[in-house]
């Protein structure tokens, strides 16, 4: 079992919690998604150019390479989260360029050294498997892919083949933190992609509520919620802990009492 | 004489299937535009062999747009270039007035194309980016031609620099969008578009203002604009019997460059040269992405982009804002890779002074984009023989610059 398919493995859905590295005190603030009862941790990589997402991480980007986060800095809160939770998974999510421009080999040794579990890249569809996909392979990093209200059942494949340990589904065609999907598009996407695969399925993107994060649970192996608790360390800055936590709490509670159906 | 068939040898046979140039090129997007990118590349393919469809693109060129445009032998810049040459040298200067098309510069030839291929694909609302604001004029201008809506990115700093070309994109019925969000510049503009895209994936059509972005924009826009090489190739030909020994264009993503030269890169006689936006100088803030940037992945393609070592990308710098983006289109990439082309850099103050020299010398006011070029066939034509033939594209008029060069020169208008 590996850190993440153990944490897709509790009776209740998967709380999947995103910041932004360098965005406020990052090592407080992943200490309490944990304490708060996060399962898996995405830790966003700042880009310049985030072209999927919506102000909310935009500004958490900006606010965190204006602060002068570094690439060496990010593997750096990784490696130091992975020295304190050894047991909470970590994933790495974000844009193709920081990811490569050193090379595919360098950026999967670096994850293997930090304890980073798995890899979301927005935007390296399976087409370009070749920049990272088979390094990370090799590294024994999950490469999670995506998958879109846009992804139709002749592509689905194509997106399922080399992915690893979990499917994350983006519940709408848009950018991140905005619009919200109507539930039953969720009940109904999440059943055609499970019919496809044995990979858990976790839903993100407009997700903010715990009544919201509660519907998902019943359906979907994993609840991904990022621009929420990027506004909170927005509007605390460095003293976002105690908001983070409280929230990821609620978030918890309401996915846990949910239940898988 | 018609442009030669690509053979299996061919530098005009890129890009390879998934949309590479070498290492360059490719469909890096996020998975929601990915069925969209791959839906055009399959409906430009029809339409590619469709003669219906070229049928409609050619008449369009030439009764809206004004194509063909002249080839024409700049008999007073090139007497002015020999004046100060070495003895016997000089090349015959001739330029491809592209800036003298409907809404005055190059881009109109792509939106053309694209504004046919969207219709044809049922399209019904259209996005586009701009820097300077020629690229939206020219979408604005196909949309209100097609009656279709129209929605304009344009960073929140170009639209306080450029409301000429605002007022006119709002005349035209589009609406502008400033943007907020980064440095509030051109690859803002493109970002902000590119969300626009993956929120409104079923109705909309995205207009591309270079040959760069995810496959198979880098080759449509091409093919769309190669009618500047196709013709100026058949042009010289039939006024000179002869080929150029040299072309020259300037490049900011590069679609006017690579609209001259790809008819013309299996004639392999014929050199070119690709001119970057120097800025202050290569040292200092620049646009030059071969000169001063590497590889990378940004806004759909791997290319050569300004970039610090994380891979953050850099802002770029040039009194030219069509010129003022940190990539480059990525067959312009592989092109100098591979050593087809060469490329080489024109400061600011270079490109002010060429502005003013083709001014007096010829009575044409160019953009500053080609006032780059310019600069750049000035250097050249001295080091060439006088029987030689250097070709330039024009690919714009300088109506829109006048406030940026009359502020440049401390002149208040």
């Amino acid at each position: 079992m590996t850190r993440l398919s153990s944490a897709f493995s509790k009776p209740h859905a998967a709380l999947v919690t995103f910041i932004t590295a360098g965005d406020g005190d990052t090592a407080a603030n992943l200490d309490a998604l944990v304490a708060g009862g996060a399962d898996v941790i995405e830790l966003g990589m700042p880009f310049t150019d985030p072209m999927a997402d919506g102000p909310a991480i935009q500004e958490a980007n900006i606010r965190s390479l204006g602060a002068g986060t570094t690439t060496a800095d990010i593997f750096a809160i990784a490696a130091a989260f992975r020295a304190r939770h050894p047991d909470t998974p970590l994933v790495l999510m974000g844009y193709a360029n920081p990811m490569t421009i050193r090379g595919g080999e360098w950026f999967a040794s670096e994850c293997n050294k930090a304890g980073v579990d798995g890899v979301i890249c927005v935007d390296i569809p399976p087409e370009e498997d070749a920049e990272l996909g088979p390094v990370l392979r090799a590294a024994g990093i999950d490469l999670i892919r995506l998958a879109t209200p846009t992804t139709d059942k002749a592509r689905l494949p194509a997106v399922l083949d080399g992915a690893s340990g979990f499917l994350y589904y983006v519940s709408v065609a848009g950018i991140t933190g905005l619009q919200q999907a109507a539930q039953t598009s969720i009940d109904e996407a999440v059943a055609r992609l499970k019919s496809y695969t044995d990979l858990p399925v976790a839903v993100g993107f407009g997700v903010r509520t715990p009544e919201q994060a509660a519907n998902i649970a019943q359906v979907a192996d994993g609840v991904v919620v990022g621009s929420a608790l990027v506004e909170l360390v927005a509007r605390h800055g460095s003293n976002a802990a105690g908001a983070l936590q409280d929230y990821v709490a609620s978030l918890k509670h309401a996915i846990v009492a949910a239940r898988k159906a | 004489m018609t442009t030669a068939e690509p053979t299996p040898n061919s530098f005009r046979n890129q890009p390879d299937e998934n949309g590479h140039f070498g290492q360059f090129g490719g469909r890096y997007v996020a998975e929601t535009l990915m069925p969209l990118v791959l839906d055009l590349e399959r409906h430009y393919r029809l339409a590619k062999t469709d003669p219906a469809f070229q049928a409609q693109f050619d008449d369009l060129l030439e009764h809206y747009v004004g194509r063909p445009s002249p080839l024409y032998y700049a008999e007073r810049l090139t007497e002015e270039v020999r004046k100060t040459a070495p003895e016997g040298k000089g090349a015959q200067i001739w330029f491809k007035r592209d800036e003298l098309n409907h809404t005055g510069a190059h881009k109109i030839n792509n939106c053309i194309g694209q504004i046919l291929l969207a219709i044809r694909m049922g399209k019904t609302r259209i996005i586009a980016e701009t820097g300077a604001g020629q690229h939206g004029v020219a979408t604005a201008t196909v949309c209100a031609r097609f009656g279709l809506p129209c929605f304009i990115y344009m960073g929140a700093k170009d639209v306080e620099r450029q409301q000429p070309n605002v007022f006119r994109m709002r005349l035209l019925g589009a609406e502008v969008i400033p943007v907020t969000s980064g440095a509030n510049t051109l690859k803002d503009a493109m970002n902000e578009a590119l969300r626009d895209w993956v929120a409104n994936v079923h109705d909309t059509f995205y207009i591309i203002g270079t040959a760069a972005g995810p496959h198979p924009y880098p080759e449509l826009v091409r093919d769309f604009q190669s009618v500047i090489g196709k013709e100026a190739r058949a042009q010289l030909l039939s006024r000179t019997g002869r080929l150029p020994d040299m072309l020259v264009a300037a490049i900011g993503g590069g679609s006017n460059a690579i609209g001259l030269f790809h008819p013309f890169l299996d004639d392999k006689d014929v050199a070119m040269l690709g001119v970057e936006a120097a800025g202050h100088g290569l040292d200092k803030e620049h646009a030059a992405s071969l000169a001063g940037g590497r590889p990378g992945i940004l806004h759909g393609n791997k290319t050569y982009l300004l970039q610090d070592e994380d891979g953050q990308i850099a802002e770029a710098h040039s009194i030219s804002a069509g010129l003022d983006y940190p990539g480059i289109g990525p067959e312009h990439s592989w092109l100098k890779e591979i050593g087809r082309v060469r490329y080489d850099s024109v400061t600011d103050s270079e490109a002010l002074n060429a502005f003013q020299l083709l001014c007096r010398t010829e009575g044409i006011i160019p953009a500053l984009e080609p006032a780059h070029a310019i600069a750049a066939v000035e250097r050249e034509a001295r080091k060439m023989d006088r029987d030689q033939i250097i070709l330039a594209n024009l690919c714009g008029r300088g109506d829109k610059d006048i406030f940026t060069v009359a502020e440049a020169l401390g002149t208040t208008i």
